[in-house]
């Protein structure tokens, strides 16, 4: 099989207009460490970004730095970080998760809205993403947002191609808005506390003024009562002030430590990178978004069918629950739970005959299914750029 | 006038006893204004200079009347032009004589709040300060602040991405915007998003916020409410020169502190404003900052001190900090007001382009020498932080050609915008004001993708259409 890797975005244009015209169809990606998500597609080439690297435009003071998409992510917070600057939304790492290797790339946080425990402050990667340059399945050069924060000329098409897994364009360059890293941090630990509870705790906090930035509970596996984190980032003088209010405010709940350094980095990261779930060996691994202070329902329910085990991230909205890969790995268990909960899951990690039989992401319903159709042709009329990723026939 | 409108289209205005009677088959007889004498309360928004009468108005009170009212314009030809509060500057909610306006005004409750989720659902009727205001009894509040926040709707904060003096730190709508219910032309209801984040699939949340009306009508919105900061106060730096400004601008964001508000107003801004707020700003100086963190007596000290020690070797001639609440209102009010203000001394057009902030001093020097081009007079008050500008370009309407400079004048420094790397409109939207500006910002292929995507929702150009997108090169997806 071919494998593309256009230097630049005219290369990436003649490819992608040849394709069109003869109907190849072609695997979107980067350097392929998200490779086994999604669903299995097949493809008769490939186009890859990982020829396309280095950091465009950079202003410290402007708060915003653009990349070639091909660009490792860890070289984008190597040079951010010399600055003192970071990436607000704290993107996942997935390659614990699904046992991939290679560097991630700047462009595949755009395209799957790659966010961490900050979301929950900071918003999601398409938050910050303020502009994209890419190749449209006619293998036109298209740009839209730009490089300042403040835009809201023409349709956004940066938030419609942030998340479509490659179906809608090859992402050539993209531009985020950053912030400055934190002079300090520190994570409130509760010990002792039921899902309810936890999520309790994290709702009071996060219901507090004092800006938390993460917010994660981590059930005991004995069910004897788990860890909820509470992390505030900031100014030394101001996360001194708030850590002393929020124990204050959270002094019902008894049992708490006070978590820095090396080790708290290590416990987010964790948190962020989903790997508290990857040492139960050969499991499935779901990843559900509900509003917070329904997740202790929603994955009880799923619990009560399934051998399932999980922790939550912003502030209980965020699931992520490992089962059995038994059957259909959990999934009419799954979608039965966020249809009377609401929200949506996605099976993150399956072995690939398994998602290639089910809907790995949450299934819409038809009107917005007509919706995502017509976009889909509407950038790539010939249906040939990571045809079926997300969905059959998208 | 500058700007053209579509030719109205004969058959539907012929049409229009028959358009009228078929309405008021759809909702109660007082939702639907008839009257020319009625009809003319809505024919213009916040872009005086141009108005249309529309061919009806209907105001429905449900997501039902809208989906009927729509599927009704759709089977019949008859284009919509969706409309909140008619406060967009930038003619987002001008009708056109063989459109109606379809006005949500009447659904403004709120349907459901959860502080510990930290939602409100609303109806998308209800102003952006009646959001706040229902959820501030437990101290929470909806983050972005139009200056318009009294009057304008959440609807029409979704149609424009609106954003306001505090999104530095908070974002704008779209990023402040878990879910909305919204009304395809065909009348087909759909949800997307809701009450928890990232909805699934394409990000239709991130399309439609910012879409100007031209992709349905939304009728309830899921917003995500915060809780105040424990205060907030705000300070105030005159400076010598413009460039001072912008380098302690600079230097505060280099320094690692992301205030919550970073405003800028030159001198004849802060003339007007103080003029018509008293609120103690420097008369003095040729440019003027006024930087506002939140947190603690004690954090809000301590962050001041730093700022303070930041600005100092740019040489403020005055600096202060807010004493008191009064204070710190008046200061707010100053800003806020400064559009009406302005328009209390002259007429004048406000401009939205965004510029980097490193090219501050230039374009601010530009901005002067092309507004004095046309002989006219500018008054320039902005996001610092973000670099959105609104220089206010002052005219007399009663002097013949003026506002037709004024206009030039406009477009030359959006221009100019685009030029350095910024965009024409940072927060009003596009509207037909800077309709045919947006091939200097895009090229073909960027114009017709959009329009490709825009089509999905409405080939025929019925929902908003005499807007956003250039009338020439148009076409049906």
């Amino acid at each position: 099989m071919t494998t593309h890797t256009p230097r630049d975005e005219q290369d990436a244009s003649i490819i992608i207009r040849e394709a069109a015209a003869t109907g190849t169809l072609l695997n979107v990606s980067g350097n392929g460490t998200k490779a086994p998500m999604g669903r299995p597609n097949q493809t008769d080439a490939s186009i890859s970004s990982s020829a396309m690297a280095g950091i465009t435009l950079y202003e410290p003071a402007e708060l915003v730095i653009s990349a070639r998409s091909g660009t490792p992510v860890l070289e984008v917070m190597r040079v951010l970080a010399a600055k003192g600057q970071e990436l607000p939304f704290e993107p996942m790492d997935y390659r614990s998760l699904l046992g991939t290797r290679g560097d991630p790339t700047i462009g595949a946080i755009a395209a799957m809205n790659i966010s961490g425990p900050r979301r929950i402050m900071a918003g999601a990667a398409r938050d910050s993403l303020i502009g994209v340059r890419f190749v449209n399945g006619r293998g036109e050069v298209v740009k839209s947002g730009g490089r300042v924060m403040k835009n809201v000329t023409g349709l956004d098409l940066v938030k419609l191609l942030a998340g479509s897994w490659g179906t809608l364009g090859f992402l050539t360059e993209v531009t985020f808005k950053v912030l400055p890293k934190q002079e300090r941090m520190a994570t409130l630990v509760i010990r002792g506390l039921d899902d309810r509870q936890g999520i309790e705790a994290l709702s009071m906090a996060l219901g507090s003024p004092f800006d938390v930035t993460g917010a994660a509970h981590v059930p005991d596996r004995d069910r004897r009562g788990g860890s909820t984190l509470i992390r505030l980032e900031g100014f030394r003088v101001s996360v001194d002030y708030r850590m002393n209010e929020l124990k204050r405010l959270l002094k019902r709940f008894r049992f708490m430590d006070l978590l820095e350094g090396v080790g708290a980095e290590a416990l987010w990261q964790s948190v962020r990178d989903a790997t508290l779930l990857t040492d139960q060996g050969n499991r499935a691994v779901w990843r559900v978004s509900t509003a917070p202070m329904k997740g202790p329902d929603l994955v009880a329910q799923v619990a009560r069918s399934l051998d399932a085990q999980w922790f939550y991230d912003w502030g209980g909205g965020l699931l992520w629950i490992s089962t059995p890969i038994d059957g259909d790995s959990g999934a009419s268990v799954m979608r039965e739970a966020t249809r009377a909960f609401g929200g949506h899951a996605t099976l993150v990690r399956a072995p690939a005959e398994i998602r290639s039989t089910l809907d790995v992401f949450e299934p819409q319903p038809e009107a917005l299914m007509t919706l995502t159709r017509g976009i889909k042709a509407s950038l790539d009329p010939a249906g040939i750029l990571n045809p079926g990723r997300m969905y059959a026939g998208i | 006038m500058t700007i053209a409108f579509p030719r109205p289209d004969e058959r539907v205005l012929a049409r229009r006893k028959e358009i009228v009677e078929g309405l008021g088959r759809l909702v109660a007889s007082e939702a639907l204004i008839v009257s020319e004498d009625e009809r003319r309360a809505f024919e213009t928004d916040g872009l005086t200079s141009y108005r249309q009468i529309p061919l009806a108005v209907v105001l429905p009170s449900t997501t039902e009347e809208v989906s009927a009212i729509l599927r009704f314009c759709h089977a019949n030809g008859v284009k919509v032009v969706p409309r909140g509060a008619g406060t967009s500057l930038c003619g987002g909610a001008i009708p056109q004589a063989d459109a109606i306006v379809l006005g949500v005004a009447k659904m403004n409750r709120v349907l459901d709040v959860s502080f510990e989720g930290r939602t409100a659902r609303v109806q998308s009727g209800i102003t952006n300060l009646g959001i706040s205001q229902a959820v501030a009894h437990e101290g929470f509040f909806y983050a972005p602040d139009p200056s318009s926040q009294l009057a304008c709707t959440i609807a029409g904060n979704i149609a424009m991405n609106s954003g306001g003096a505090h999104c530095l730190k908070y974002g704008v709508t779209t990023n402040n915007l878990l879910g909305v219910t919204m009304v395809l032309l065909d009348g087909t209801v759909v949800e997307i998003g809701g009450e928890h984040l990232d909805a699934p699939g394409y990000d239709l949340l991130g399309l439609v916020c910012g879409s100007e009306g031209q992709l349905g009508v939304v009728t309830e919105a899921v917003v995500r409410i915060l809780r105040a900061a424990e205060g907030a106060r705000p300070a105030l730096f005159g400076f010598e020169r413009a460039e001072d400004a912008g380098a302690c601008v600079a230097a505060i964001i280099g320094a690692g502190i992301i205030p919550v508000a970073l405003e800028y107003m030159d001198k004849p801004a802060i003339q007007i404003c103080e003029a018509f707020a008293h609120a103690g700003y420097p008369l003095d100086v040729e440019a003027m900052l006024i930087v506002e963190v939140e947190g603690s007596d004690a954090e809000i000290d301590d962050m001041l001190r730093r700022i303070v020690a930041i600005a100092e070797p740019f040489k403020p001639k005055t600096m202060k900090v807010s004493q008191s609440e009064a204070e710190s209102a008046a200061i707010w009010k100053g800003r806020k007001s400064a559009f009406g203000a302005t328009g209390r001394v002259a007429d004048y057009i406000c401009m939205d382009g965004t510029i980097p902030t490193g090219q501050l001093p230039y374009v601010l020097n530009r901005i002067d020498e092309i507004v004095k081009s046309y002989g006219l007079g500018v008054a320039n008050v902005f996001h610092a932080g973000d670099g959105n500008l609104h220089p206010l370009v002052m005219f007399n309407t009663n002097v013949p050609g003026e506002m037709e400079k004024a206009e030039k004048a406009g477009e030359d420094i959006l221009k100019l915008c685009v030029e350095v790397g910024g965009c024409l409109t940072g927060e009003h939207g596009v509207g037909i004001e800077k309709r045919d500006l947006m091939t200097h910002q895009f090229n073909a292929a960027d114009l017709e993708q959009q329009m490709r995507v825009r089509g999905v929702f409405d080939p025929q150009w019925l929902l908003n259409p005499a807007k956003v997108f250039p009338l020439e090169g148009r076409f049906a997806a």
